[in-house]
């Protein structure tokens, strides 16, 4: 079975990132940018499949401006077999993400597309369940843990604790952050990651509108919280929070 | 404007999250409907239509929605949707499994985890784990919302709206639900939790964690986690608080043994009072917290269950 892997880029985990003085947005000039961390647990999951011999092959998918091919590089690194980059410098948001993607999937026809749950910058997570419903295939949300039979089995996170679902073939599986541990490429495989394939297109290409439907009006600053004390010995925080906060 | 909002319940109850989200409904302004859908689901119904501010209950009594399941539920909610100009649901993870599908079988956008209702097309959003506020207006005709229940008061509940039964729709049949493994909890549900105190690294076993409920007994506290804690098999991962996690506001969190990442400050940075205990004082933590005390937690912890 192929094996269809959706990647972004995104500003690093680790930054502590920055609104612009005009509210049009937050500061992505000399801004570390990395792949998504569910995306990275998404091709791990390839990977492994792969390993396990469930998989044939994988296919990595990015959409975004030119470096974007870095992330693509960083999953053939990983294990994925080759990459399709739908370069636009356009904002792409969810939904046209989804099309983007059902394009793409209906021209590689995979047997099973995973995704990260959510990107780390925009929070949205839609895309995933957005893709599912415009194929009409089952999804597997916020996936622990995923087993390939017959049919597919997986168990998600909810909120009450582990759900597990069984879902027809050809589906899409989002990753959490428990479905596994992601590798690190070894420089050896980086090197041979540069020979692998990256075939590029654009969403004129594939038919895809992706005229945004939400306006950005602005991007804030959070309120700023004031700064709290330092209790020297838990007594005084018992009289604290009792007399001064009065929350208990 | 008529505005659909998706019950969440479990176990013949309905969940308070739904509360919240009739709260953003109304400062969206227009009648208000809300669909129940499940299995066996008459008395969640009754409970719904005692909300204030409910228009009409819609009921959607089936086997095929009793596990909440996305494909089922989003063809229901597909086919009613034609009646409304918004679509709100709890941004849990069921509202999250879903509402996605049906903004997409609908083709329009969805707008996830909304904080404030600026107007009825233009919302507050938190991007980027909290340290960015996004004000986006939609264009589309439809409107389909999640809702962060921290972002909005419970709805009273002295309503006495008219309960309708709708048919169930097609089942897709791509899906079937297998099992579940629910935590057993005595405690308080953390997403509505008055008074939170969370462990992280620093707790350094899971056999640590009984020093947090002396404390969480004696304030009617939940017991969360960080990721690390989580990560480190000391807790299941649904008592996790953060950006991946659960997101509170309780009025007291008491964070203890957690460095205060990013993605953890995400999940709990709109709590009313916020207490740290760590024995490194350069913890981020600090810099949010309204009262820090530098000290070793299985000194700190055990007292403060003692003076409480």
């Amino acid at each position: 079975m192929k094996v269809l892997v959706a990647a972004k880029r995104v500003i690093d985990y680790n930054v502590k990132i920055r609104v612009k003085a005009d509210n049009s947005g937050v500061e992505t000039a000399n801004v570390k940018f990395s792949m998504n961390p569910f995306d990275e647990i998404a091709v791990e999951e390839a990977v492994r499949l792969k390993e396990a011999g469930k998989a044939t092959e994988i296919v990595v998918v990015s959409i975004g401006p030119a470096t974007a091919q870095e992330t693509l590089r960083t999953a053939l690194a990983m294990g994925a077999d080759r990459g399709i980059l739908v370069q636009t410098d356009d904002e792409i948001q969810p939904l046209a993400v989804a099309k983007l993607l059902k394009a793409v999937v209906d021209k590689e026809a995979p047997g099973l597309v995973i995704l990260g749950k959510q990107a780390i910058d925009d929070d949205s997570n839609q895309t995933g369940q957005m893709l599912a419903a415009l194929l009409g295939w089952s999804q597997g949300t916020f996936a622990s843990k995923i087993e390939i039979g017959d049919k597919l089995t997986v168990t998600r996170e909810v909120d009450g604790g582990l759900e597990t679902v069984s879902l027809a073939l050809p589906a899409v599986v989002t990753s959490d952050l428990r479905l596994n541990e992601p590798r690190y490429a070894s420089l050896p495989n980086i090197m041979k990651a540069k020979k692998k394939p990256i075939d590029v297109t654009n969403p004129g290409d594939l038919g895809v509108d992706v005229a945004p439907r939400l306006v950005t009006l602005k991007v804030e600053e959070p309120p700023k919280r004031a700064a709290g004390i330092k209790v020297p010995d838990v007594a005084t925080l018992v009289d604290k929070l009792k007399n001064e906060a009065k929350v208990i | 404007m008529t505005i659909l909002v998706l019950a969440e319940h479990e176990g013949g109850a309905l969940k308070a999250a739904t509360l919240n989200t009739v709260t953003a409904a109304q400062k969206i302004g227009g009648d208000i409907h809300v669909l129940v859908a499940g299995d066996n689901i008459a008395a969640v119904a009754a409970e719904a239509a005692k909300i204030s501010g409910v228009a009409k209950v819609l009921s959607a009594d089936a086997a095929q929605y009793g596990h909440h399941l996305a494909e089922p539920l989003a063809a229901l909610i597909v086919g009613i949707a034609g009646s409304y100009s918004h679509i709100l649901a709890p941004a849990t993870t069921s509202g999250k499994n879903v509402c996605p599908r049906v903004a997409a079988l609908l083709d329009v956008a969805q707008i996830s985890e909304i904080t404030a209702v600026v107007g009825a097309d233009t919302f507050v959003r938190p991007i980027y784990a909290g340290n960015a506020l996004a004000t986006v207006q939609s264009k589309d005709a439809v409107k389909v919302i999640t809702v962060r229940a921290t972002g909005f008061e419970a709805a009273g509940t002295s309503g006495t709206a008219a309960i309708e039964a709708v048919s169930p729709a097609t089942d897709p049949g791509l899906s079937s639900f297998v099992s579940q493994e629910l935590s057993k909890s005595e405690r308080p549900e953390l997403t509505s939790a008055r008074v939170i105190i969370s462990g992280g690294r620093g707790m350094q076993s899971g056999e640590n964690f009984p020093l947090l409920e002396a404390v969480a007994d004696k304030l009617g506290a939940a017991v969360g986690a960080s990721r690390a804690a989580v990560d480190a098999g000391f807790v299941p991962n649904d008592l996790q608080v953060g950006q991946t996690g659960k997101i509170v506001a309780p009025d007291l969190y008491i964070a203890v043994g957690i460095s205060g990442a990013i993605q953890h400050l995400a999940g709990m940075k709109d709590s009313k009072v916020i207490v740290a205990i760590n024995k490194d004082e350069e913890a981020p933590i600090f810099q949010v917290a309204d009262y820090g005390l530098v000290a070793d937690l299985f000194k700190a912890v055990p007292e403060l269950a003692e003076k409480l």
